[in-house]
């Protein structure tokens, strides 16, 4: 199949237990407390977690399958990963932060001139705001023309006016984004802008999933209540 | 001033810290993302040589350089002479001696990176070697140049493990630290003063510029 398929277990670092599709440009919200294991999925796919069992694939083919012995090395699953912190390269400049993913240079400034910032391509992150290293740090998870798009909490280290703009960047995007998107976030106002589907997290296993709005509208339990209120 | 011995010095130090740097610079990486349980023990390993006497260091290295040890017959198999009272002999000890001042900064350096770095340099699609070379090593290097800096400046003032492996052969094993003993010995403060003024200044330099580097931030600046 087309997109993403998982099934995943494991007990360290957190318990997980769950299995997941999601299409090509469609983008799903993981919602949960803090613990329930949101980060740790999004690093299992990318093979940043030792351990585990059951299989990973994209577009039909298989990062991780532990019943036919296949871990693929995190750098070779194609993917693009916008990290909670960013964790952009700080000696490198904001042009060679998105180089190191990109085939070329002019890839590499086509797509910082997408998220508006062609003419800060030579600073460092550290001369750059918050907003700003967001920006970087998506335009390199974009550079590497990803199979699978993972956004973790991209909006929590900034103020409302930049997430409500990085959020617009996103929704820009995703009309060429012909992947699928994994979104973690633990706010319900992110999700409900962005999100085509939620699936609701506890403990590492998925309790609720379902069309954004109908989650919303319908909530399985007490927790995705207070989840999604 | 003993200026052969300086020269001993200064060759001695080079080139431990050539023939050190880059085992250290892996032992310390290794060390800083290794969850391996038996890292205390190779961290106590590396901090040895820091805390025990140099006349116990000394006298085990002696022992195994010495001419009934394999490795001093080895030695002398292949090189025709004796490892002990020889240059490439207290080569050898300063090596071991200076593990603890490159290993422990170069540890450090690579700790700072931190695992995000590393992560995303993997979804980066950079390989473990390229991202070693691209993001790791550069954002650590002031840390590993605060260790070779260290090992260089304690080399030249190394004294109590040189003296038990090397003896304080004149442009073979004595160094400028076993010079300025030598001519204590016989009186000659004179020369012995502008000899350990010379150590002082030097380990002055070292110790400033080891400051000076720790500060410097790679991600501060253009």
């Amino acid at each position: 199949m087309s997109g993403l398929d998982l099934a995943l277990r494991a007990t360290t670092p957190v318990p997980l237990d769950l299995a997941l599709t999601v299409a090509p440009g469609e983008i799903l919200a993981l919602i949960g407390r803090s613990g329930a294991g949101k980060s740790s999925i999004l690093k299992a796919i990318a093979g940043l977690l030792p351990g585990g069992s059951g299989h990973i694939r994209v577009n039909g083919e298989s990062w991780f399958d532990s019943d036919a012995g296949i871990r693929l090395s995190p750098h070779r699953r194609r993917l693009g990963y916008l990290f909670q912190n960013y964790a952009l390269f700080p000696h490198k400049t904001a042009l060679e932060n998105v180089m190191a993913a990109a085939p070329d240079e002019t890839a590499a400034r086509r797509l910082l001139a997408a998220v508006q910032l062609g003419d800060l391509k030579n600073r460092r992150p550290a001369q750059l705001s918050g907003g700003q290293q967001q920006r970087v740090a998506l335009a390199r998870a974009l550079a590497r023309e990803p199979r699978l798009l993972l956004l973790d909490e991209p909006f929590s280290a900034v103020d409302r006016p930049t997430r409500r703009a990085l959020a617009q960047t996103i929704r820009d995007l995703r009309a060429s984004l012909d992947m699928p998107v994994i979104l973690v976030t633990h706010d319900i106002e992110d999700a409900a802008h962005l999100a085509d589907r939620i699936a609701i997290l506890e403990a590492g296993r998925i309790v609720q999933c379902g069309p954004t709005a109908e989650v919303i509208a319908r909530p399985a339990s007490e927790l995705v209540r207070d989840l999604v209120a | 001033m003993d200026w052969q011995a300086l020269a001993l010095s200064l060759r001695l130090g080079l080139f431990t810290v050539l023939l050190l740097l880059p085992p250290a610079i892996l032992l310390g990486r290794w060390l800083a993302v290794t969850s391996w349980r038996g890292k205390p023990f190779i961290e106590a390993l590396v901090v040895l040589p820091l805390v025990l006497p140099p006349t116990v260091l000394g006298f085990y290295l002696l022992a195994a350089m010495g001419p009934h040890s394999p490795v001093g017959q080895l030695w002398t198999q292949l090189f025709g002479q004796g490892l002990a009272f020889s240059f490439p002999g207290i080569l050898a000890a300063s090596i071991l001696v200076n593990i603890p001042f490159a290993v422990q900064p170069a540890q450090r350096a690579f700790e700072a990176v931190g695992q995000d770095l590393r992560h995303a340099a993997a979804t980066c699609g950079l390989s473990p070697l390229a991202s070693f070379r691209q993001i790791e090593l550069p954002l650590a290097a002031p840390g590993i140049l605060t260790g070779a800096v260290l090992a260089f400046a304690h080399t030249l003032g190394e004294f109590g493990v040189v003296l038990m492996v090397g003896g304080a052969i004149p442009g073979e094993t004595k160094t400028l630290a076993l010079s300025i003993y030598d001519r204590v010995q016989a009186l000659d403060n004179a020369a012995a003063a502008s000899m350990s003024a010379l150590l002082l200044a030097i380990s002055l330099t070292a110790v400033a510029l080891t400051f000076a580097l720790s500060r410097k931030r790679p991600n501060v600046g253009a």
